[in-house]
């Protein structure tokens, strides 16, 4: 049944697509035919949604927050993960540590804001610890700072996740490789960077992307411990599709959305060159 | 030599991993707290007095009062309890109706026009909501299912994560052992309930494991699509209650944390399983 081409198959996911396609897809095109309209949604307005935009200084912020927070979080989280992964292998009780590591995923959003709030408060725990060592405290939250609590918030909660992607990866290499480099008198370091990295890259790929969708929910933490206008160093494009989404403003949602889908679909062209053969 | 480095490998490992569980310790330890204890642990928090909080991983005078007092004499804590499993259990039911036909049909038939689903499914999974955000408000506009569960259901229900992580488990059945149940004269309904399901059984427990943390801790979705209050689900309502009372709020956050905890404690095979499968080997040849 798989050699032949035929429609019969298409009754398998005819239910499954036709929801996608009325709640995402066709909507979802919508919004780039919004994106080109006037702010009533009717008649060509070109460029002039995209010009509004870059001319916002919300947007503007938002951007420039949201990308230093994808650059700073990715690499430090990818290569982070790497090597807490590297390390649990060798570990006695590695499915402990995974474990533990993996719990922060399933805390709410809620129950974690409510913990930020009791380390990162006027009078909380980081600043008690601060003073005690007689080093300046600060209003945490309410400072540029506050960037700061976001990434460590993201890295404590997805962790775990990427902790398995590279384990799933170091499990597929042969070990029998490393054998043959350690009886040629090959150091660890030396094994890692050019037998383990290698073979490492699809890896890579997967859990770069994945760690990006992920980087959006951090505006859960974000809001709930400081609401819908944060300190200006994390405000983030979320907060802003947020606020504009309390006003409708549909024009400029609709633009900032197009811009935002085309930065993932180009993120997934790298995923189809990596993983397209499979998929085929 | 080797075993001193070995110890101290374990010992920063554990470190990370201690660090991670630490909230959760801090959370459960504080729901078990009178007031008295947490005005006396937060002090500068609660607005009363100067002082610094101190770090508590034990209740000095342990007490199930705060739980007494949701259990007993909030009847708006089972409200929204009810809220949030109705909607998580509608969207799992949902996925798995939708999710595991649609799953099989990429992984096992070919027909016109599958790679160009297969990528638009993936497309899907990766936009974040926000960019979905706008979209999804104007169909359920539309549809006449916004400020109800219902709109929420069916958005979720039709997320594509579920549907490419159970479609990666289907595809790699053995075409074999599939072809040998065709040879038994097993029909197309046949094949997929004695080969799919049995055999994709772990990709199914991996997309529900995945998902239900997803729904349950839900918040952009129900602050954008729900109006009426007493809709609203346990992720969140909890801001409001944090104002009045921080006992309460610890106890509500192990509440709500305990069922999500539990799927974790018994399904953490598949969760790895899950996780695993998102990453496409290259080298993986199908038939």
């Amino acid at each position: 049944m798989k050699k032949k081409k035929n429609w019969t198959g298409v009754l398998w996911i005819l239910p499954s697509l036709s929801g996608v396609l009325l709640f995402y897809c066709i909507p979802w095109l919508d919004v780039f035919r919004r994106a080109f309209a006037r702010s009533t949604g009717q008649g060509f307005a070109g460029l002039e949604n995209f010009r509004k935009l870059f001319q916002n200084e919300a947007f503007l912020l938002a951007s420039k927050n949201t990308l230093r927070f994808i650059l700073i979080c990715i690499p430090v989280l990818l290569a982070g993960s790497l090597a807490l992964a590297v390390l649990i292998q060798r570990c006695r009780y590695g499915a402990w540590y995974k474990w533990m590591l993996l719990l922060p995923m399933a805390l709410p959003a809620v129950s974690t804001a409510l913990i930020w709030k009791l380390l990162f408060h006027r009078y909380g725990l980081l600043n008690a610890v601060l003073e005690r060592m007689g080093l300046p405290v600060n209003n945490w939250l309410n400072s540029s700072a506050a960037f700061w609590i976001l990434v460590f918030s993201y890295l404590w909660r997805n962790s775990g996740y990427h902790v398995i992607l590279w384990l799933a990866g170091l499990k597929q290499i042969d070990s029998s490789i490393y054998e043959a480099a350690r009886i040629d008198g090959a150091g660890e370091f030396r094994i890692f960077r050019s037998m383990t990295l290698p073979n490492l890259k699809q890896v890579f790929a997967t859990a770069a992307v994945l760690s990006m969708l992920n980087s959006f929910k951090v505006f859960r933490e974000a809001y709930l411990v400081a609401g819908n206008y944060p300190h200006d160093s994390m405000y983030m494009m979320q907060h802003l599709f947020n606020n504009w989404f309390r006003i409708l403003a549909l024009d400029k949602m609709s633009a900032a959305s197009v811009l935002l889908s085309i930065v993932i679909l180009s993120f997934l062209g790298i995923l189809y060159k990596v993983w397209g053969k499979e998929m085929g | 030599m080797r075993k001193h480095c070995r110890r101290r490998i374990e010992g920063l490992v554990l470190a990370c991993a201690l660090f991670a569980v630490l909230p959760v310790c801090f959370l459960i330890a504080g729901s078990f707290m009178g007031e008295g204890e947490l005005t006396l642990q937060l002090g500068g928090i609660l607005g009363q007095g100067e002082d610094y909080a101190k770090l508590f991983l034990f209740p000095l005078y342990p007490t199930l009062r705060a739980y007494v007092e949701i259990l007993l004499d909030t009847p708006e804590f089972f409200v929204m309890f009810w809220n949030t499993g109705k909607i998580t259990l509608g969207i799992l039911c949902g996925q798995m109706l939708f999710g595991i036909p649609a799953a099989w049909g990429l992984a096992r038939y070919s027909f016109p026009l599958k790679k160009t689903v297969i990528w638009l499914y993936i497309a899907l999974m990766l936009m974040p909501f926000q960019v979905l955000m706008l979209s999804d408000y104007l169909v359920l506009k539309e549809l006449n299912l916004l400020d109800s569960h219902l709109g929420l259901i069916f958005q979720g229900a039709f997320s594509t994560f579920p549907v490419f992580l159970m479609y990666r488990f289907f595809a790699g059945i053995p075409e074999e052992i599939v072809e040998a149940g065709r040879l038994d004269g097993a029909g197309a309904w046949g094949l997929f309930f004695h080969i799919g399901l049995p055999l994709g059984k772990s990709g199914i427990f991996s997309a529900m494991v995945l998902g239900i943390p997803e729904s349950w801790n839900m918040i952009e979705q129900p602050l954008a699509f729900l109006k009426t209050k007493s809709l609203w689900p346990l992720s969140i309502l909890l801001p409001e209650i944090e104002e009045g009372s921080v006992g309460f709020a610890f106890a509500v956050s192990v509440l709500t944390f305990l069922p999500v905890f539990l799927v974790f404690l018994n399904g953490e095979e598949y969760l790895e399983q899950g996780i695993e499968a998102s990453h496409v080997k290259k080298e993986e040849v199908r038939g």
